[in-house]
């Protein structure tokens, strides 16, 4: 186990670097002179020479780098240019409404897929399998800025059921959860029913069928733990998609996290701060999918031989 | 092919579909019945009638004929997006597996790890929002994420045809080893590539889309579906139908090309049938 741990860190590692080289590349890629545009039309040279300076891009580029990586080190991702706070705080005062929100978005997923999941295998063929599989598949091709405002429009100003905006509570929570997990909700139904209808065919489920267990036990007790070894890669991947997902979901319900605040950095050519938020996300969907890999070689030992 | 659509309702539906909005996208300055930036202030946020089948926006134009121009533009950027990165993925993933060795590994292990380690959306995002928004540079953009798939299932298909005895024989025939990539393994390994491309087109679309919803993609005036819905956003109280006819184009086009990807996997490999 501890070899396989260290292995996957070690490859880790190398794209973290890649990762965080790409991020420092960003500011570069801008045309023209990005401090200039910072600062807008009518700022004074001595303005931009002086936002240049403390930016460090008057230094050469190998230089900035250097600053850039032993800062990183540090957890010092610069300042916010419109805000005038550490990027770094900045990140950190939005990152836990974005990971609320990811989470209920992934419980959401979990309470819709596996139920429906399992019934659709279970009743394949069946009018409720194909009502599911219809379903997901327009769940899988529904995109979540137009998810969103439809929900909105049903729940909110239609049925008046559910509030649009803000974060107090539970009912704030249940649209943009909803918008954000719903493709994956969708994507993961039919990857339980693809499971389940591998396993249900196994020796062992008939095993336990012959052995008179009855159908519920079956399929909840034998088959589900068997297929929800796939599910839970799925999961884990899509854990980190949530994160890329949460920037329209929170743009769309003025959700005060990590997504919104690198919408508002962009616009605002904060680019430090667009930067740090950027490699936020980034780094957290590596992470996540590593804890993913972890977790699936702890569920299923043969991973680890691989 | 007639006989495995008829069987195949879903495969007939997207191809179906994807045929009315190309001729839609290639047609749209003709079937539009007025200028997509036309603007009438009265006629602002007016409802579905006789004369807007699908109503007015909030600056009075006609969203029937910006949801059609903005067909045109999906397509035009899907298939762009498609064919680029199509291009770059296959010959870059397809001489990286036909070669082996030090470049393979430098392609996979570094070149395609790296780019898949962030979700691809959010790549699209950081080029756009550094570049600057714009068609050239949101096609830019989706084609750095994009040829990374095709990159990794290029190598992978090489990596299974180059062991395969007519390789053995063009070779031991004198054939070169770029004559043998060009001519005898890439036209083997362009049948999964096709059924990628039906995928991918759905993929490029919502992408655009999404760029385009958070103001990041096509600039106004050009109609795009992810820019509608985003003026929609602000009107959803006073304007619904707004939301309504953008998404429906956005939702029928992504399930078509979907049907159109599975349908054409089902009819290159029989044996995937029922699979899924």
């Amino acid at each position: 186990m501890l070899a396989f741990l260290v292995r996957r860190l070690l490859l880790t590692l190398p794209i973290v670097w890649i990762v965080v080289t790409l991020v420092f590349g960003l500011i570069h890629l801008v045309p023209g002179d990005p401090v200039a545009q910072m600062l807008g039309e009518g700022a004074s040279v001595a303005e931009i020479e002086g936002l240049r300076h403390d930016l460090g891009l008057d230094r050469p580029v190998l230089e900035q780098y250097r600053t850039y990586m032993t800062g990183l080190l540090r957890g010092d991702l610069g300042i916010s240019f419109r805000n005038q706070e550490t990027v770094a705080s900045a990140i950190l005062a939005r990152y836990p409404a974005t990971v609320k929100l990811a989470i209920a978005s992934m419980i959401f997923s979990v309470i819709v897929s596996v139920p429906f999941g399992v019934v659709s295998a279970v009743r394949r063929g069946h009018a409720a399998d194909r009502a599911i599989s219809l379903v997901s598949l327009f769940g899988v091709s529904l995109p979540n800025f137009a998810l969103g405002p439809l929900l909105v429009l049903f729940f909110s100003i239609t049925l008046g059921l559910l509030p649009v905006s803000g974060q107090d509570g539970f009912l704030h929570l249940v649209l943009p959860a909803v918008t954000l997990g719903g493709s994956t909700a969708a994507v993961m139904t039919r990857m339980v029913r693809g499971a389940m209808l591998e396993e249900i065919r196994q020796d062992y489920v008939r095993t336990a069928r012959a052995k008179g267990l009855n159908e519920p036990a079956v399929v909840f007790g034998h088959a589900l733990r068997n297929g929800l070894l796939p599910v839970i890669t799925l999961l884990g991947l899509n854990a980190g998609s949530l994160l890329a997902g949460a920037i329209i979901t929170e743009t769309i319900f003025s959700w005060p996290g990590l997504g919104r605040l690198t919408i508002q950095a962009i616009f605002a050519r904060d680019y430090p701060l667009a930067q740090g938020c950027i490699l936020a996300i980034a780094l957290t969907y590596i992470l996540v999918n590593l804890t993913t890999d972890v977790l699936y070689s702890v569920v299923d030992p043969r991973i680890r031989y691989d | 092919m007639t006989e495995f659509l008829r069987e195949n309702r879903l495969a007939a539906a997207g191809l179906l579909i994807v045929a009315l909005l190309t001729t839609a996208g290639v047609f749209a300055p003709w079937l539009a019945p007025y200028d997509p930036a036309d603007q009438k202030l009265v006629d602002r946020l007016e409802g579905p009638s006789w004369q807007h089948p699908f109503g007015n926006d909030e600056l009075g134009r006609d969203i029937l004929s910006r949801v059609l121009w903005g067909t045109r533009v999906s397509m035009r950027v899907g298939a762009t997006v498609v064919l680029l990165s199509g291009l770059a993925g296959v010959l870059i993933g397809g001489f990286a597996g036909y070669v082996g060795g030090k470049l393979d590994t430098f392609v996979t292990a570094v070149v395609i790890n790296s780019l898949l380690a962030f979700p691809g959306i959010l790549f699209a995002i950081a080029l756009v929002a550094f570049l600057g928004p714009g068609l050239d540079r949101l096609i830019f953009a989706l084609t750095t994420i994009g040829w990374v798939g095709y990159a990794r299932l290029a190598r992978g298909q090489v990596l299974k045809v180059k062991t395969l005895e007519f390789v053995e024989s063009a070779r031991a025939l004198g054939a070169s080893g770029m004559r043998i990539f060009l001519s005898h393994i890439l036209p083997n390994i362009v049948q999964p590539v096709l059924v990628q491309a039906s995928v991918g087109m759905a993929i490029a679309i919502l992408s655009e889309a999404s760029l385009s919803f958070l103001g990041l993609g096509i600039t106004p005036p050009t109609p795009s579906w992810g820019a509608m819905l985003n003026d929609a956003r602000n009107h959803l109280f006073d304007a619904p139908h707004m939301v309504v006819f953008p998404s429906i184009a956005l939702v029928l086009t992504v399930l078509s090309f979907n049907f159109l990807g599975d349908a054409l996997r089902d009819w290159l490999d029989p044996r995937s049938v029922g699979e899924s």
